[in-house]
């Protein structure tokens, strides 16, 4: 072995056992345990599955209803005029023994009097999926709009500029546990400073919201964080992308009597376009591993409406010590990341073709 | 139109553009920076003043009945020095090996020249994309039954890293990203510096340690300051690994403060205690902080 081969293998072996002990092999091993039954702490031996865990995970199905009747025939209504419907989960018991493991994701009515209901194995999971891609569809453009647009504000060179964008960019640099239970004080519904201040500039029309405890505000709470929080470091990635742009781009624009708004649809933003890509694709990655907002602020309620697919992981594989299902739950993650990394670069790549 | 008369006028608007830019500036700054005029405000006050300055600005100034109440509380009521102690301790490891480590890689992939270098480079570009927290069910599993030696008056072997420092510390050191960082700046440092080493006989670790690392100082600010938010503010990894409060962090110690604290001013205080550092390092180093995001985006 020459002297370069020496060293090269010996310096680099600290990294190589870190990133096989900590990234690859629990990779592996998130693929396997996916196909056990695993636990986190058990007398038994652990045995291959099959894909039980992923049926489990994945399985839905659904069943249709009809309203239920009196003795003469007629539809039974609930005390709000309602059409009454068998309980969901004694009609599957007495009806459909082989869905007895279903559960009611969700309902809609059908015909005039019958009612259809998904049905789930692991309803939480998929509302957690849900959840995930609808806080990625909010904060996505929100926190990288936000951040484009203070990073616009930052380029024009200001007196100044250098102390705002400090103040932007403070929210970074403090920890999200912080910033969650700092947040959790300021969405109180009775003394929260976020309800005051809708208030005042409401001049008291709109009701206090409660924010946290509201399951259709939970989420979009927790988006309006999330984008405050991370805003600065997309604003600084813009900033460095935007200073990357020729000046005499403008000029030429100038003399060519360009307005303001033609400059940037026509040089701004086709000069970010790289930029442009890599915040969408980090930004969504990291938007799809939201946990620890929801864990310290909600723990996934009102409802459900806050879980998410990380916190679900964590739940099953720490909290219920199901590892093999939590490890099922991580790969899912995996494959929709990977794929959406993938088609964003595809979509991407196209557009620059 | 012609071109010269539009070089050569002068914005009739500039002067209004300019203050509404300021105002649309300060407004935002107001947003961004209120939950923290909040935070340290509230920690000066008692919950009565608290909910009494909620309808004013005095909401986040620390104005009315203040004092340092709260953070004589939180000492007394919780073991917020003993938190303090270990996510330094973990923080100081974490960045030190992982400049050491990643930079060491980087180094012999990019500086060696041996066999395979080139794949491993790859590989390790392509795991960029798994997300650390992603991978911490198996991890947990891993790390519950991994072996460690420990002194217990004595070397004993241990059978986990359950509820250790090294738990903490070890998983966050090789970072495929950073090793990314180390490369992409190596890479530019011409080859003569290293070949005039070694004709005087240095070994690659001599001219790693004496003449590229010392050339490295942008990259490794970069890396030493993500590294820092990372490890201080961790929070998953502690909350799987340690149940043990001897060796939780101060990220854990606010969240059960929290948990079980109905004082606003004293969960404010402990949250300005745990910032405060991180926000210190931030203003002395802005401009680090600032290049090193910048940075880290435009390369990634």
């Amino acid at each position: 072995m020459n002297i370069s081969t020496k060293y090269g293998i010996g310096m680099g072996s600290p990294a190589f056992i870190g990133l096989g002990l900590f990234l690859l092999i629990p990779f592996i091993m998130a693929i396997f345990m996916s196909f056990t039954n695993s636990r986190l702490l058990s007398p038994n031996a652990t045995e291959f599955v099959g894909i039980d865990n992923y049926a489990q995970l994945l399985s839905v199905n659904y069943i249709v209803l009809n309203a239920e009747r009196n003795d003469e025939g007629l539809i039974k209504l609930d005390k709000d005029g309602d059409i009454k419907y068998p309980r969901v989960r004694r009609h599957l018991k007495s009806n459909y023994p082989e869905l007895r493991s279903y559960y009611e994701l969700t309902s809609f009515s059908w015909g005039e009097n019958d009612k259809v209901v998904i049905l789930a194995r692991d309803p939480i999971f998929w509302k957690s999926l849900y959840n995930t891609i609808a806080f990625a569809l909010m904060v996505i453009p929100l926190q990288c709009g936000l951040a484009l647009g203070l990073a616009l504000l930052i380029n024009r060179k200001l007196k100044g500029t250098n102390f705002f964008r400090t103040l932007y960019f403070a929210p970074v640099v403090t920890s999200m546990v912080v910033v969650a239970i700092v947040w959790t004080f300021l969405y109180h519904k009775d003394f929260g400073l976020i309800n005051q201040y809708i208030n005042t500039l409401t001049f008291g029309l709109v009701d206090n919201i409660n924010w946290l405890g509201d399951e259709r505000w939970s989420m979009k709470a927790i988006v309006i964080m999330s984008a405050w929080q991370g805003a600065g470091v997309q604003m600084l990635i813009f900033l460095a992308g935007l200073q990357g742009i020729p000046v005499d781009r403008y000029e030429a624009a100038s003399i060519d009597g360009a307005n303001e708004w033609q400059k940037f649809r026509y040089i701004t933003l086709p000069g970010l376009k790289h930029t442009i890509t890599f915040v969408m694709i980090s930004t969504t990655i990291a938007a799809f591993g939201l946990f620890v907002q929801v864990d310290v602020m909600t723990g996934g309620g009102p409802l459900d409406s806050t879980s998410t697919v990380m916190l679900h992981a964590i739940n099953k594989g720490f909290n219920e010590q199901d590892t093999a299902y939590g490890s099922t739950i991580t790969v899912m993650y995996f494959i929709i990341i990977l794929s959406i990394a993938l088609l964003q670069k595809m979509y991407f790549s196209k557009k620059e073709a | 139109m012609s071109s010269a008369i539009v070089l050569n006028t002068v914005d009739p608007y500039a002067t209004p553009k300019k203050v509404l830019t300021y105002a649309v500036m300060l407004i935002l700054a107001y947003i961004f920076i209120f939950p923290l005029l909040f935070m340290f405000s509230s920690a000066l006050k008692p919950q009565a003043q608290i909910f009494e300055d909620l309808y004013s600005i005095a909401a986040v100034l620390p104005t009315g009945d203040i004092s340092l109440d709260n953070y004589v509380s939180v000492f007394e009521s919780s073991r917020i020095g003993l938190y303090f102690f270990n996510s330094f301790f973990i923080t100081t490891t974490t960045v030190v090996l992982s400049l050491l480590v990643n930079s060491m890689l980087a180094y012999s992939l990019v500086r060696l020249e041996w066999k395979g270098r080139g794949f491993i480079l790859t590989f390790i570009i392509a795991l960029m994309i798994i997300p650390l927290d992603g991978i911490a069910i198996p991890l947990l599993m891993l790390v519950s039954h991994l072996p460690w030696i420990g002194w217990d008056s004595g070397l004993v072997l241990e059978t986990t890293w359950l509820n250790t420092y090294h738990v903490q510390i070890l998983p966050l050191i090789a970072n495929p990203f950073f090793i990314f960082l180390f490369v992409s700046f190596f890479k530019d440092i011409p080859k003569e510096f290293d070949e005039a080493a070694a004709i005087d006989g240095a070994t690659p670790f001599q001219i790693y340690w004496r003449i590229i690392l010392p050339m490295s100082k942008p990259v490794i600010a970069t890396v030493a300051i993500l590294q820092f938010l990372g490890g201080w503010n961790q929070y998953l990894f502690p909350v799987l690994f340690t149940q043990s409060e001897g060796v939780r962090p101060v990220m854990l110690g606010i969240q059960q403060f929290f948990g079980n604290n109905t004082e606003w001013g004293e969960v404010m205080a402990y949250a300005s205690l745990i910032t405060l550092p991180v926000l210190l390092v931030f203003l002395i180093f802005q401009r680090q902080f600032v290049q090193s995001m910048a940075g880290a985006g435009i390369k990634g």
